[in-house]
């Protein structure tokens, strides 16, 4: 009887076990599933934007071109006027207030798309043709529906006489949709409209392959010497607790002391890639050489002996076959060491890669974003450009961490080889 | 008496003690290994068998903690000499373990390391050769002579452990070391690996540590008796398992403690 209840009990207690462990999975997943799809329905808006149809005729006269092949004549015509006043006559109106208020309604950078589109069709020289330009940032999320229009207007960004205008364009078929490539392919700008995580994207590659080229090799000749090589003694002890420790430091430290001594000491360049990408590497040491330590260990000693059996040196028997044996767990853990850079913050705003960088950067010489300051730079921004923005570099950002991390978790499964 | 004369000894093992930390492991070994002949080491687990066996191709040296005095000679050499090269020493002296333990590698390269290592083979070649006479030597050639790029651990226990010898054999070592080589494996393999040490004794010198008795009798020519770290008696196998002149010994392979 005691031992028919103390079954029943052992049961119960095994299903309440379960069902805490289904309520904190679900209450995780929960979260996640917040997170997510807050990212997603801010950010997926961004990877659209909002053209305007324009038919413009590529007058010579206007453009003051006498030679098509004239590069300097095509390079320094009068593009803008040709715009400006063309658009213009897109709606009616009666005073100059409205007439400013059309222009806002294109994103300042027309002039250079109508260069662009010129340079590639030198041909459509005095013929008519269908631009399609980037709209504003207001007439965007206008369109997007992401600017309510029922609030009075003195609290409006767009007055009631350019809604009007936005409603005749969309009835005249004037408005337009397209793909955003600009998020991809251009750096950070005032105008939402014509701001990109491009640069952000190259910043934080070129900071991460510094990271990698310096963190990797150190870290794996340190973990193999000390599990291989070093004697057990004190020194190697404090050393391995220090190691530890370092994992633990906060990233902004390191940040600290990129600035003190990489920027101040060295005087390497400020802002770049080069200088977060070191910075970043002090903080992934540990993190590689700490699983590389793990994964040598787990190398089985039977493998050890048959190799210096076989007369093979310390040193042949390290390189020859544990390494490569502890190959896979290493550079999983590598892989996910530089996730964790790809997503620090603190230490890049130390040294400076907050910067507004409209350029892309075409080295790690130079002044660059990366993906997580890109996000605490337009978190900080009012215009709603900047919102949509803001969650597409976080999806951005989320998409490499999982490719990387699913990356881990292959060379782990796929490489690590079997023994018994 | 004539074919004692014929004999000559390979291994002497002059007063080795050996110390793992504070605690002695062995007391003070004498005895004699004879070229290309089987010699068994028996006696109750812990008494130092293997760790007599990893004192001639200096294994123990891995050991931080381990420390060894006296002298091994072999050819007589002192092996233990303070600038002796343990690399020319363990391509002179090889070994199989008690688990196979083959590299994580195809067959081909497990038997290929090793000639490699030791600048033996001059080109493909020869390596090809030497693959072939070993895997041949070991008695696995037939089994694997179409998948010697399939790896060495897909194979069964028992042909992971002659593997493992043809691997010992490709550098052509003179003595072979073999700790209890037969204790993971069937009744089946174990008489093929029997067969295949008594074939080899022609062209090495063997020494085996086994549990097992009857295996004892069957391969080797001659049997020393380990027991707590001591050897207590060697001789002739046929003497020893018929009429020992120690009564632990007599008491041992009788089965009666151990
Ligand atoms: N690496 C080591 N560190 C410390 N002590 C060890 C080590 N290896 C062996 N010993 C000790 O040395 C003694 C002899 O061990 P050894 O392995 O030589 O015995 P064995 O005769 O081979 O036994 P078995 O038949 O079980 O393999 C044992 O008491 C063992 O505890
Ligand atoms: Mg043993």
């Amino acid at each position: 009887m005691n031992k028919e209840l103390r079954r029943k009990k052992r049961y119960q207690a095994e299903k309440r076990f379960q069902l805490y462990g289904i309520i904190a999975i679900s209450l995780a997943l929960f979260f996640v599933g917040l997170l997510v799809f807050k990212v997603f329905s801010d950010g997926t808006s961004a990877f659209s934007r909002t053209m305007i149809k324009l038919d413009v005729t590529f007058d010579a006269n206007k453009l003051g071109i006498t030679n098509v092949n004239d590069k300097d004549e095509v390079d320094n015509a009068d593009y803008y006027t040709l715009i400006y006043e063309e658009f213009i006559k897109s709606y009616p109106f009666s005073n100059r207030e409205e007439e400013k208020q059309i222009i806002k309604l294109l994103s300042p950078d027309y002039e250079f798309e109508a260069k662009n589109y010129f340079l590639k069709n030198k041909d459509q020289l005095n013929k008519t043709v269908t631009l399609l330009l980037t709209a504003s940032d207001d007439f965007d999320q206008l369109h997007k529906g992401n600017f309510p229009r029922d609030i009075p207007e003195d609290r409006r960004r767009l007055s009631n006489y350019q809604l009007k205008i936005y409603d005749q364009f969309l009835k005249d078929g004037k408005v337009e949709k397209i793909f955003n490539n600009y998020l991809f392919s251009k750096g950070d700008s005032r105008d939402p409209e014509l701001a990109g995580f491009g640069g952000a994207i190259l910043g934080s590659l070129f900071t991460i392959l510094i990271c990698l080229l310096i963190s990797f090799p150190i870290a794996l000749a340190a973990a193999v010497y000390l599990e291989e090589f070093a004697p057990k003694n004190k020194l190697t002890d404090l050393i391995e607790i220090n190691i530890n420790n370092l994992a633990a430091v906060p990233s902004i430290v390191f940040g600290l002391l990129g600035l003190g001594i990489l920027l101040n000491v060295f005087e390497l360049p400020r802002s770049t890639p080069l200088v977060g990408g070191i910075a970043l590497s002090l903080m992934t040491l540990p993190r590689i050489i700490i699983p590389a330590r793990a994964s040598l260990k787990a190398v089985p000693p039977s493998i050890r002996e048959g190799a210096l059996a076989m007369g093979a040196s310390k040193v042949q028997t390290v390189f020859h076959h544990v390494v490569p044996l502890a190959m896979p767990g290493t550079l999983s853990g590598t892989i996910i060491g530089l996730a964790q850079a790809l997503g620090e913050t603190a230490p890049l705003l130390l040294i400076g890669m907050v910067a507004f960088v409209v350029e892309l950067p075409g080295s790690p010489m130079d002044p660059s974003a990366s993906l997580p300051v890109q996000v605490y730079l337009w978190s900080e921004s009012a215009e709603r450009g900047f919102v949509e923005k803001t969650s597409a570099t976080i999806m951005m950002l989320l998409g490499f961490l999982i490719v990387m991390n699913s990356l881990a978790v292959y060379a782990r499964q796929k490489f690590e080889k079997k023994w018994n | 008496m004539e074919l004692e004369n014929k004999r000559e000894s390979k291994v002497i093992s002059k007063n080795i003690d050996v110390f793992y930390g504070d605690k002695q492991a062995l007391f003070g070994i004498d005895l004699e290994i004879y070229k290309n002949e089987v010699t068994a080491l028996i006696g109750p687990s812990g008494c130092g068998k293997s760790t007599f066996l990893r004192c001639i191709n200096r294994m123990n040296d891995v050991i931080d903690i381990c420390k060894i005095t006296g002298e091994i000679e072999i050819d007589n050499f002192n092996i233990y000499k303070p600038d002796v090269d343990v690399v020319r020493l363990r391509e002179k002296v090889g070994m199989v373990f008690q688990k196979p333990n083959p590299f994580p590698k195809s067959i081909y390269d497990n038997i290929a390391y090793g000639p490699s290592i030791h600048g033996i083979a001059k080109d493909k070649n020869e390596m090809d050769h030497i693959v072939e006479t070993s895997l041949q030597k070991a008695a696995l050639w037939n089994e694997v002579k179409d998948r010697l790029h399939e790896p060495g651990t897909g194979l069964s226990g028992g042909q992971q452990q002659r593997l493992c010898i043809a691997r010992a054999i490709s550098i052509n070592p003179e003595i072979i070391l073999m700790d209890e080589p037969c204790s993971a494996l069937d009744p089946i393999a174990t008489a093929k690996i029997e067969e295949l040490i008594d074939s080899l004794k022609r062209s090495f010198t063997i020494v085996i540590v086994t549990h097992s008795m009857s295996q004892a009798a069957r391969v080797s020519q001659r049997t020393g008796f380990f027991h707590l770290g001591k050897l207590i008696e060697m001789g002739e196998t046929e003497k020893i398992f018929k009429n020992p002149n120690n009564t632990m010994t007599q008491d041992y392979i009788t089965g009666r403690f151990g």
